[in-house]
């Protein structure tokens, strides 16, 4: 639930309930001379039901927390734990095995498969899960569906805009029921209008009592969207505000800009 | 989706595409061209080996292949009849000479005398007149490839060989020397007079052991009866022959030398285009990485591409190679595809493809996932 600022690293943690759990996070980056402690022992917990923001400066460590947080990297001293279990001694194929299991993720530029129409693109997150045949193109459907893209099953990224290619890679990431979903910079590549549209989208999935979702940004008006934000410098948390009874008001200014902004 | 995924790769780049297949279909017609000829070659060095009614063959000592033979004596039939387990000996000249073409010229040929009714070495494939024919005066049968080195252009033309006039008398479809030297097929005492061959000699004795017989046994009880002599099983002489040819000479080295070369080329040319589709699409193979796939899930998508340039590549190459085999089945050197090399090829190709999927597999299993939040 919470996020400890600045602290010195302390005993390892016992497994958590929590969806994700991170403990004294360090990581180094580079070697000899130029290596670079890019986290310096962060700690921080997601909590099902929460959209939380990671806010912080260039070079302040989001991106490398997000990879970690993610199993794509390995921290070099800390535990992560996902979904109760911790990633410690995995190896490659493990924590991708982990990823497949419990995290989704939402990418600054989509990384939607140019080649594959935006039905295919999000049945490929239940292929590698081993799940195909009729039954996986009807939860790809079902997961367009939820992104208000019924109607485009069969365009491919090309012919489609951003805001709708951002949506794609939402459900891409929704379809496989993970425990954490984990974006990064979801609006940075969006005008504010289809910024916003995502941003709902991804606090009405944070409602899902069964996930939490994760965006690092440096966009302020994702802000309102958030039920907690983050903030890291250095390497290092430093600052978390919660937002637990705004995110109702929050949702009616964003309709009410939007009206505005049709208007 | 894996192969929903490589096709869908595959087919994203046209020109990269067409590169593949190009390298791919030059590899497997230049295989096939190779290892066709050296194919045909066989055939063509063994063809009247393995036409010849002989279980063993008696020879003159070193004699390295059908056509270069030195004469033995005739009596030596004799001896071999004589000895138990042989049913036939059938005398046989074979000999280099000069055909004198009509329309002035000459050009060298080889003579293959035998008593038709012997049944020793008969010509086959006759589509113009008949065996029985050549017991007719200067009767003589030649393949219709060599019409035209021949100088002449059909049944009933005559020419010149050694001082004795020959005329055609039949016409065979397909026997084809190794050396491109035409065989002029006539009967054993018209060959000796021909190349000039004292009456006391022949170039082989063909052995016909009768049933039940033991080859080995024979073939040690002709040897102390004839010691100046060498007497070989067919497959020897088969396996002698082709050494020469194909291994003394080196002309099959060349063949396989090429059909290697090609095979090189080929796999040079679609690791380079598999390696460099893999690197424009590695952000994909990172985002499937983050996905949560498995490095197998990756190694299919790889795999599956390069099986599908293997086939595709395969249909065009076998499509030109077999037009290729289709030309030259009328020429001096024909190109032989059997259903052997064809499945070979196929091996071959999906092979070579395997193996340049190689780079692109650890191009692809050396990247970074996090990748995906650098784009």
């Amino acid at each position: 639930m919470t996020a400890q600022t600045a602290q010195p690293p302390t005993e390892p943690a016992p497994p958590s309930s929590g969806v994700l759990e991170a403990h004294d996070i360090v990581k180094e980056l580079g070697h000899g001379a130029g290596k670079v402690r890019a986290l310096k022992g962060v700690n921080l917990s997601l909590n099902p039901g929460e959209l939380t923001l990671l806010m912080g400066p260039s070079g302040s460590g989001k991106t490398t927390l997000l990879s970690i947080l993610g199993c794509i990297l390995t921290p070099t001293e800390g535990t992560l734990f996902v979904a109760g279990q911790s990633t410690e001694g995995l190896n490659p194929e493990q924590l991708a095995a982990l990823r497949r299991r419990h995290v989704g993720f939402i990418f600054q530029a989509y990384n939607l498969f140019p080649t594959l129409t935006a039905e295919e693109n999000v049945r490929v997150a239940l292929d590698v899960r081993h799940q195909r045949g009729s039954e996986a193109v009807v939860r790809a459907q079902r997961a367009l569906q939820q992104v208000g893209l019924r109607h485009k099953l069969k365009s491919y990224p090309a012919n489609m805009s951003g805001g709708e290619q951002q949506r794609v890679a939402v459900a891409r990431a929704l379809v496989g029921a993970p425990s954490v979903i984990l974006a990064d910079e979801p609006t940075a590549a969006l005008d504010s209008e289809n910024g916003l549209a995502v941003m709902q989208l991804l606090s009405e999935i944070a409602k899902d009592k069964s996930r939490a979702v994760l965006a690092v940004t440096h966009d302020p008006r994702t802000i309102p969207f958030a039920n907690r934000v983050l903030r890291i410098e250095d390497g290092l948390i430093v600052g978390e505000e919660r937002h637990a009874e705004g995110v109702e008001t929050v949702h009616e200014l964003a309709r009410n800009r939007k009206r505005k902004a049709n208007a | 989706m894996t192969f929903t995924l490589a096709f869908r790769n595959l087919f994203y780049d046209r020109i990269r595409l067409v590169v593949t297949l190009v390298g791919i279909l030059f590899s497997i017609v230049l295989v096939a061209v190779q290892l066709g000829l050296y194919l045909g070659a066989r055939t063509m060095i063994i063809s009247m080996i393995d036409r010849a009614d002989g279980d063993l063959w008696v020879m003159a000592y070193g004699t390295k292949n059908f056509e270069e033979a030195q004469p033995i004596a005739a009596r030596e039939r004799f001896a071999a009849l004589s000895t138990p387990g042989v049913a036939k000996a059938i005398p046989l000249v074979t000999a280099f000479t000069d055909w004198r073409k009509p329309t002035g010229g000459s050009t060298l040929v080889v003579v293959i005398g035998a008593e038709a009714e012997d049944g020793g070495l008969r010509p086959w494939n006759v589509i113009e007149g008949d065996v029985s024919g050549l017991g007719a005066r200067d009767a003589v049968m030649i393949d219709k490839t060599y019409l035209a080195e021949l100088g002449v252009k059909g049944i009933g033309d005559t020419a010149q060989v050694g001082a004795s006039r020959v005329r055609i008398a039949g016409l065979t479809e397909g026997i084809r020397s190794f050396t491109v030297t035409p065989y002029v097929f006539t009967t054993l005492n018209r060959a000796r007079s021909l190349v000039d061959m004292p009456a006391d000699k022949i170039t082989y004795v063909l052995v016909k052991l009768a049933p039940g017989a033991d080859p080995e046994t024979v073939r040690t009880e002709i040897s102390h009866k004839l010691p100046d002599s060498e007497v070989l099983t067919r497959a020897e002489f088969r396996q002698r022959s082709l050494n020469h040819w194909l291994f003394a000479t080196g002309a099959g080295v060349a063949l396989i030398g090429g059909a290697v070369l090609g095979l090189v080329v080929g796999t040079v040319i679609v690791a380079q285009t598999l390696y460099s589709s893999t690197k424009d699409h590695l952000n994909e193979f990172a985002t499937l990485r983050a996905l949560g796939s498995s490095g197998g899930y990756i190694h299919k998508v790889i795999l599956a591409q390069a099986g599908l340039s293997a086939v595709l590549g395969y249909v065009l190459g076998m499509t030109i190679a077999l037009t290729i085999v289709y030309l030259s089945e009328h020429t001096a050197l024909p190109i032989v595809m059997t259903p052997a090399l064809a499945a070979l090829l196929l091996a071959l190709t999906v092979a070579m493809c395997a193996i340049s999927a190689l780079s692109a597999i650890g191009k692809v299993m050396r990247i970074d996932p996090a990748m995906v939040f650098n784009r």
